[in-house]
């Protein structure tokens, strides 16, 4: 790969969630294995330890394994990241268990993902696990899901089987928010449409999974239009150069900032011009998601950490009310009227949680109004109140300023992953 | 109209920017550890763009063993000065003179698992309350699972299967007091990634990466630098060599690979060439299957 072709590349972050009987390793295996990803040390590895187990043939699924108790027991206990490039993209995946224990890793996986791949087995069809899948993936708004159809060198490579599961998908999805589906079926561990194009399926007339992953649109995933910017650190060199140099470093989470702008500073209110925008490089002439910059403005205006840089006519939503949806992470219960810390952007600060409104039942997607208890692994809807004003939009609408975690106050773990309604 | 997108690698370094303003917003005493490896490198230059214009707002650490490459040495001294930053060095020797740990014996001995204690000595020290490193969850598969946040109790410990839910872009820095983190901003990257990055940004290396002359023995495979520190069986000899280095480690545990590539883009097209991984010549990760974890977990970086 020459460095000019490796420099103009784009970064495409996808999650696979399935159980171990799926073939979701052994997919992730073949996609490594046939994109030439792994080395001739790691494949000898796998080699040597499935010969000790007796199996026949390599077993892709040890590639990801990685901790002693996974290995030991066989199965995934938490997101491990995995890395593979092709000539057109760069790809990280975040590859989750799948059990209905685990949800909270699926949710974390999916919380960065541009793509959620959905496996099926042709065998079983769309099952409970597939729904619980999907719902989360259109819960944390992953803007593109494709539905792999797998082992269907077991269905005899039969397009009725995947019709007909294709059509069970989409008639259940249909009450999903989810803007972009698109099905394949494989077997991920003939290889076939997984990085090849199938000689068993010639029915088939669509793209493989890889060629799908390397073109399917994604610079319009992240929010150009309203622009945000929460101060992550204030700069402040005090040296002879710069001595009243005052900068607010940042990472752009939506929309376009230039010099000039009119802008507001949030929650004080105060107005100020953009004066420029500086890295170390040099001053730029407009900055957007998802850089790393350091904004100056024309007034010397009080600013810090936790507050946020926005167009004056284009102002998130300021309150100390914010209704979220939230993924429960930790062994001790959601308490409502309970008091925890919170993290969102770079602000953080105490809540008190005012009400359960519903707990989701992520099998059937209905709601149960009565059940108020949000244990591990519960996705539930809740209010909270801040004690200081949040600037937000809703998840919907900004994956980063829509977002927020809950953290318990006396273990200091995190303990809710909430998405605001 | 012109498309609002990063390139990969641009958005790899946000990323990490990001993460190291974190660091030095969420903590009061961070600290990054330097070895003189390309890893810990390219973090620090991060962290010098990071800042700008301020100087990087945390000091650097090296976890000397006693048995690193001169070479490793020397950059170290005058990257430091180039960036500006404050270099602190915690020596194994030391932890070895006051009784801390006790020298490995044989002809396969490292003080590789004695850095441990060095390092967490030197955290609780100097009170540090967050390590900084340049460890990449493309590595090895323990670190596959890394956080970027990654929480360390009071021994130092990492419990890999209780580890803190690591949602969006928002890093939970909260801890004990006595408790510390260790912070991976270029989680994410990729060996590949690293060296591209080195190109495009012209970032200097030690002159181990790149080819040259060594006398070299072979052991189990493995072309060790011929050093003080390593005795050599009766049937081993020592031969002069076409060498360079993938990785810097010890001189005890890091083996040269063949090499002409005398130039980052040479290195690239070797990189792009490779079959096997850049740490398939560290003979600390060979010990077991699960090396690396077991080290981790006692507070390895």
């Amino acid at each position: 790969m020459t460095t000019k072709s490796y420099l103009d590349m784009e970064l495409l972050r996808f999650t696979t969630a399935g159980s171990v009987d799926d073939g979701k390793s052994t997919l992730i295996g073949r996609l490594l294995y046939d994109s030439k990803s792994i080395f001739q040390d790691q494949l000898e590895a796998i080699e040597n330890t499935s010969k000790q187990r007796g199996e026949e043939g390599v077993n892709l699924a040890l590639l990801t394994d990685g901790l002693r108790a996974e290995r030991e027991q066989g199965i995934t206990i938490d997101v491990a990241y995995r890395y593979f490039a092709t000539p057109k993209r760069k790809f990280i995946i975040a590859d989750t268990p799948g059990h209905i224990q685990y949800t909270r890793n699926m949710v974390t996986g999916a919380s960065t993902a541009n793509l959620a791949i959905i496996l099926i087995d042709a065998r079983h069809g769309v099952v409970e696990q597939t729904r619980r899948h999907s719902f989360i993936a259109s819960l944390l708004e992953i803007p593109h899901i494709v539905v792999c159809i797998n082992k269907m060198d077991l269905v005899s490579w039969s397009e009725d089987v995947f019709e007909s599961i294709k059509s069970d998908y989409t008639s259940f999805a249909s009450k999903l928010d989810v803007r972009d589906i698109q099905f394949i079926p494989i077997s991920a561990l003939k290889g076939d449409n997984v990085v090849d194009p199938s000689q068993n399926m010639l029915w088939y007339n669509g793209s493989t999974l890889l060629y799908l992953l390397e073109n399917i649109h994604i610079a319009s995933d992240v929010n150009h239009i309203d622009a945000r910017f929460p101060v992550q650190y204030v700069i402040r060199p005090y040296s002879d150069k710069y001595h009243d140099y005052r900068g607010y470093a940042g990472r752009v989470a939506g929309g376009i900032f230039r010099p000039g702008d009119e802008v507001e500073v949030l929650p004080s209110g105060f107005s100020s011009k953009i004066k420029s925008i500086d890295t170390y490089e040099g001053s730029l002439g407009e900055s957007f998601a998802p850089m790393s910059v350091c904004i100056t403005l024309e007034d010397d205006i009080d600013i810090s950490r936790g507050d946020m840089i926005v167009r004056k006519n284009n102002k998130p939503e300021i309150s100390q009310d914010v209704d979220l949806m939230i993924c429960w992470m930790n062994e001790k219960p959601l308490q409502l009227n309970g008091k925890y810390a919170f993290k969102h952007t770079s602000r953080e600060a105490r809540c008190v949680i005012k009400d359960v409104k519903y707990k989701m039942d992520i099998s059937t997607m209905s709601r149960l109004a009565e059940d108020k208890n949000l244990g591990k692994n519960d996705i539930g809807r809740i209010s909270i109140r801040t004690t200081v004003p949040i600037m937000f939009d809703s998840y919907r609408k900004n994956r980063i300023t829509g977002s927020i975690i809950l953290i318990d106050e006396a273990t200091n773990e995190t303990v809710g992953a909430g998405m605001i309604v | 109209m012109r498309a609002y997108n990063l390139t990969h690698l641009r958005e790899l370094e946000s990323e990490s920017m990001f993460v190291l303003r974190e660091v030095a917003a969420q903590f009061e005493r961070p600290v990054l550890l330097f070895s003189g490896g390309k890893d810990s490198i390219v973090v620090s230059h991060l962290a010098r763009k990071a800042f700008w214009p301020a100087p990087i707002p945390f000091k650097l650490m090296h976890v000397d063993t006693g048995h690193n490459f001169s070479e490793a040495i020397e950059y170290r001294d005058w990257w430091a000065k180039e960036i500006n930053a404050t270099l602190v060095v915690a020596s194994v020797q030391d932890s070895i003179d006051k009784g801390r740990v006790v020298e490995e014996k044989g002809y396969n001995a490292s003080r590789n698992v004695l850095q441990t204690t060095t390092l967490l000595d030197a955290i609780e020290e100097n009170k540090f309350d967050c390590a900084i490193g340049g460890a990449r969850r493309d590595e090895e598969k323990a670190r596959a699972k890394e956080r970027f946040f990654s929480h360390r109790d009071e021994f130092g410990q990492w419990d890999p299967k209780n580890q803190r839910p690591e949602l969006w872009n928002i890093f939970n820095g909260k801890k004990r007091v006595g408790e510390h983190f260790r912070v991976f901003p270029i989680s994410n990257w990729t060996e590949m990634d690293v060296w591209q990055y080195v190109l495009i940004e012209k970032i200097p290396l030690p002159s181990l990466y790149f080819t040259h002359k060594r006398n070299v023995f072979n052991r189990d495979g493995v072309i060790y630098s011929v050093c003080d520190f390593m005795k050599l069986k009766p049937e081993e000899k020592t031969e002069e060599m076409i060498v360079r280095f993938r990785t810097v480690g010890d001189m005890t545990c890091t083996g040269a690979v063949l090499s002409e590539a005398s130039t980052v883009e040479d290195i690239i097209a070797e990189v792009a060439a490779a079959r096997t991984t850049e740490r398939g010549s560290r003979q600390d990760d060979k010990r077991s299957e699960a090396a690396m974890e077991d080290r981790k977990k006692q507070g390895y970086f």
